[in-house]
C-alpha cells in the first residue's frame, strides 16, 4: 500500500518525445511503472521505449483509461499541459516543471480543485512508492520498500533523507516531493493525511525549508490528527532574509517564513526535528520504539 | 525581480492610475532643470531597491530648483541600507491630506491574491500588521472570478467617506490589480496613496515585485533589469544557470540542488563554520558548471576551502567529477577542495577524481567537517 500511487497507476507521460520526457519514461518504465502512453502534439502514431505516443490527451484516453499523468514539459506549456490532463479525465497530474509562472498556478489550483482531482508539484521530483510505482525523477536505486511515509519541499535534499533511511533499514511507504514553489497543488497537510490513514505507513518523516507557512500548519495538523510518529527536518537555518534561495518558495519575506518559526512551531507540538537528514533514522527509530512501548503499556492496562 | 519607483510608476501610468510620476534625474545640474521646469515645489526620492527610503535620508523635500540641485547632490552617490544612488526622482510635491495604503500580494497559504488596504498610510505597513493589525482589512479574491467592481468599492469605503473619492480608489483599486496580473507580479503596493488639497487621489509611491517565472513573458518588464542593484557574482551565476547568493564566510559550498545546498550552509554553521555562499547547480551534470560555479567562488577572497557535495540522482557523479577536473585544469585553485559524491556512476567518479587527487567524504556531514578542518589548517 502506499499514497496516491500504487500498483494500479496507469501512467500518462506529457511530453514523452522531448529530452527528459523520453529518458524517464523510459526510466520509470523499468523501474516497473505501468506507463501506458505519451502524449506529445504532432508526434501520434510514434513510440518512446516502445510506449505509443498520441497527439492529445484526448486521443490517449480513447483508447487507454489511464488515472495518472506526468509532465515534463517547459514551463510556457506546462500549465496548458495541466488543464489538458485534469479536462480528459486525469485524476492524478505530477508536473515536475520548474519556472511555472505563480499567477498561473493560483488559477490552476483553484480549477484542479473543482474539479476534484489531485495536481502534485509544480517544481517537483514526483513520487515513488518502492515496489509499485515510481511517477516522476526520484531514483529507484535509493529507496527500498518498508512503512515509512517520505514527504518533502525538497529533490536531492529528499534522495539524502531517504538513502540515510534505506541505510539504516527503514524501508519507504510511498515518498513523495511536493515541490519548491510558492503555489503548489498539494501541500504538507494533503500528504499527512494520507500517510495517517494509509495502513502500510507506520511513521512519517516531513522536510520542510524557509518560505511561507506550510510547516506550521502541518504542525497544528499533526498535533490535532496525526497519531503516527513523525520527524521532521527544516533546511534553510542560515538562509538571509528576502534572498531567494533556489526554489522559488524559498525566501523569508517581511521577517516570515524563517526556519527558526518553523522549528519551534514543531517542537511546540512536540515533534522533533533532526539536526542533519542523517540523523532522521535514529531519532525516528525511538520515536518508534516510544510508540510501541505505549501502546503495549495500554493493551496491558486494558 | 524587484523594479525601481519610477519604473513601477510608468506602469502604473499605463495602466491609467493617477500616479505623481515625476522626471528621473542623474546629476545634481539636472536635478535643477527637472525642478526648475516642474516651476513649484518637488521631492527629491532616491531610486533604490530597498524600502524605508525616507527614514534612510534618501526622500526630501525642496521648495525650489537651487534646492533640488543641493538636496540631490547629497541623495546622489549616498549608500542606502548597501545601495549607492545613482538615479533620484524629482517629483511635484503635493499638499497632503490623507495618506492611505493599498496593496496586493500572492497569499501562500489560500493560493489567492490578496487585497490589503489601510488608511495608515505612509508608514511600514509590516509595523502597521504588528502593532494595529485591525486598520489593515483584507479582501481574499478569487483568481478565476476575478475582482467585483462592488468588492473594489467596499475596499475604498475602508479608506474614504466622500463618494467622489470612493469612486477614485474604487477605480485605482481595480487597475491595481489588473496590473497585478498582467505584469505577473508577486506584489503590487501603493504607499502612500494621498489626497490632496485638489481632491484628487494620487499614488505618492510605487512598488511591484515581479515573480521571477513570470519574466520570460515579460519582455518588457525583463529591460528593466538594474544590474547596479544586484551582485555582480549572483548575476554572473544566474547568466551561467546557477543559482547563487553571497553570504560572509569562509567555506566555499558547490551543491546540487537547493534545498540540500541550504542543508549544506546549516551543516557548515552547526560544526563550527561559517558558510561563504549558497550555490545551487541544479539537476543537469554538465561540467562546465562546475568550472563556472568555482570561478564564481574563487573570486570571493575570503574563502579559505571549498566543499563540494553531491547526490546524483539524475545527476551523474561522473559528469560532475568530469567538471571538477576541468575546473583544476583551468583555474588552478589557490584553496583546499574537498568532494563527496554519492550516487548515479559514483564509482567511475572516483576513477575520474584520482587525477586530481582530492580529499573526500563519504556523508554530507563528512564532507562538511572536513572542509572546515582543512580551511582552519589555512
Amino acid at each position: 500500500m502506499s499514497i496516491f500511487i500504487n500498483k494500479k497507476t496507469k501512467l500518462i507521460v506529457q511530453g514523452i518525445t522531448g529530452r527528459d520526457g523520453s529518458f524517464h519514461a523510459e526510466q520509470m518504465k523499468k523501474y516497473g511503472t505501468d506507463v501506458v502512453a505519451g502524449v506529445t502534439p504532432g508526434k501520434g502514431g510514434t513510440t518512446v521505449a516502445d510506449i505509443p505516443v498520441f497527439n492529445t490527451m484526448e486521443e490517449a484516453m480513447v483508447e487507454i483509461k489511464a488515472n495518472t499523468s506526468v509532465i515534463y514539459v517547459p514551463p510556457a506549456y506546462a500549465v496548458d499541459a495541466i488543464y489538458e490532463a485534469v479536462d480528459a479525465g486525469i485524476k492524478t497530474v505530477v508536473c515536475i516543471t520548474e519556472g511555472v509562472p505563480a499567477n498561473d498556478m493560483m488559477k490552476v489550483y483553484a480549477y484542479v480543485k473543482e474539479k476534484g482531482a489531485r495536481l502534485i508539484g509544480p517544481n517537483c521530483p514526483g513520487l515513488i512508492s518502492p515496489g509499485e510505482s515510481k511517477v516522476g525523477i526520484m531514483p529507484g536505486t535509493i529507496v527500498k520498500k518498508g512503512n515509512i511515509g517520505v514527504v518533502s519541499r525538497s529533490g536531492t535534499l529528499t534522495y539524502e533523507a531517504i538513502w540515510a533511511l534505506t541505510l539504516a533499514d527503514m524501508g519507504q511507504s510511498t515518498c513523495i516531493g511536493i515541490g519548491g514553489d510558492q503555489v503548489i497543488g498539494t501541500n504538507f497537510i494533503d500528504c499527512l493525511d494520507a500517510f495517517e490513514k494509509d495502513r502500510s505507513t507506520k511513521a512519517i518523516v516531513m522536510i520542510g525549508e524557509i518560505g511561507g507557512s506550510d510547516e506550521e500548519t502541518a504542525a497544528k495538523f499533526i498535533k490535532k490528527n496525526v497519531t503516527k510518529p513523525v520527524v521532521a527536518f527544516i533546511a534553510g537555518q542560515t538562509a538571509p532574509p528576502g534572498k531567494r534561495m533556489g526554489h522559488a518558495g524559498a525566501i523569508i519575506s517581511g521577517g516570515s517564513g524563517t526556519a527558526a518559526d518553523k522549528i519551534a512551531a514543531l517542537n511546540k507540538v512536540g515533534i522533533p526535528v533532526a539536526g542533519s537528514p542523517t540523523e532522521i533514522p535514529d531519532i525516528l527509530k525511538d520515536l518508534m520504539k516510544k510508540a510501541k512501548q505505549k501502546k503495549a503499556s495500554t493493551k496491558t492496562k486494558k | 525581480m524587484k523594479i525601481h519607483e519610477y519604473q513601477a510608476k510608468e506602469i502604473f501610468a499605463d495602466a491609467k492610475i493617477p500616479v505623481s510620476s515625476g522626471e528621473i534625474a542623474t546629476t545634481p545640474v539636472e536635478a535643477y532643470e527637472v525642478a526648475k521646469r516642474f516651476n513649484q515645489p518637488v521631492m527629491v526620492k532616491a531610486q533604490v531597491h530597498v524600502g524605508g527610503r525616507g527614514k534612510a535620508g534618501g526622500i526630501k523635500y525642496a521648495e525650489n530648483a537651487e534646492a533640488a540641485k543641493v538636496l540631490a547632490q547629497q541623495i546622489l552617490g549616498m549608500d542606502l541600507k548597501g545601495l549607492t544612488v545613482k538615479k533620484v526622482l524629482i517629483t511635484q510635491a503635493e499638499d497632503i491630506i490623507s495618506e492611505s495604503y493599498v496593496g496586493i500580494i500572492l497569499d501562500r497559504s489560500t493560493k489567492k491574491p490578496v487585497i490589503m488596504v489601510s488608511s495608515a498610510g505612509g508608514v511600514d505597513i509590516e509595523e502597521v500588521a504588528a502593532k494595529t493589525p485591525e486598520k489593515i482589512f483584507k479582501l481574499y479574491v478569487d483568481p478565476i472570478e476575478g475582482l467585483k467592481k462592488y468588492q473594489a468599492r467596499n475596499l475604498a469605503y475602508k479608506l474614504y467617506r466622500d463618494i467622489k473619492q470612493v469612486r477614485k480608489a474604487a477605480d485605482i483599486i481595480s487597475k491595481l490589480y489588473d496590473v497585478y496580473w498582467e505584469v505577473d507580479a508577486s506584489l503590487v503596493e501603493i504607499n502612500p496613496l494621498i489626497t490632496n488639497t485638489a481632491g484628487e487621489v494620487i499614488a505618492l509611491d510605487a512598488k511591484i515585485n515581479i515573480d521571477d517565472n513570470g519574466l520570460y513573458r515579460q519582455p518588457v518588464i525583463a529591460t528593466m533589469r538594474d544590474l547596479n542593484e544586484e551582485d555582480p557574482y549572483e548575476e554572473e551565476a544566474r547568466e551561467g544557470d546557477l543559482s547563487f547568493v553571497k553570504l560572509d564566510g569562509s567555506i566555499g559550498c558547490i551543491v546540487n540542488g537547493a534545498g540540500l545546498a541550504m542543508t549544506t550552509m546549516d551543516l557548515v554553521k552547526r560544526y563550527g563554520g561559517e558558510p561563504a555562499n549558497f550555490l545551487d547547480i541544479g539537476g543537469s551534470s554538465n561540467p562546465r558548471k562546475v568550472v563556472s560555479a568555482m570561478k564564481i567562488i574563487l573570486s570571493e577572497p575570503k574563502v579559505r576551502s571549498i566543499l563540494i557535495n553531491i547526490f546524483g540522482g539524475i545527476t551523474r557523479c561522473d559528469d560532475v567529477a568530469n567538471g571538477i577536473v576541468a575546473a583544476f585544469k583551468e583555474l588552478n585553485p589557490n584553496v583546499p577542495v574537498v568532494v563527496r559524491l554519492t550516487g548515479t556512476n559514483e564509482k567511475e567518479a572516483a576513477k575520474i577524481l584520482k587525477a586530481v587527487n582530492l580529499p573526500t567524504a563519504n556523508t554530507i556531514d563528512e564532507v562538511v567537517k572536513k572542509a572546515i578542518e582543512l580551511a582552519n589548517l589555512e
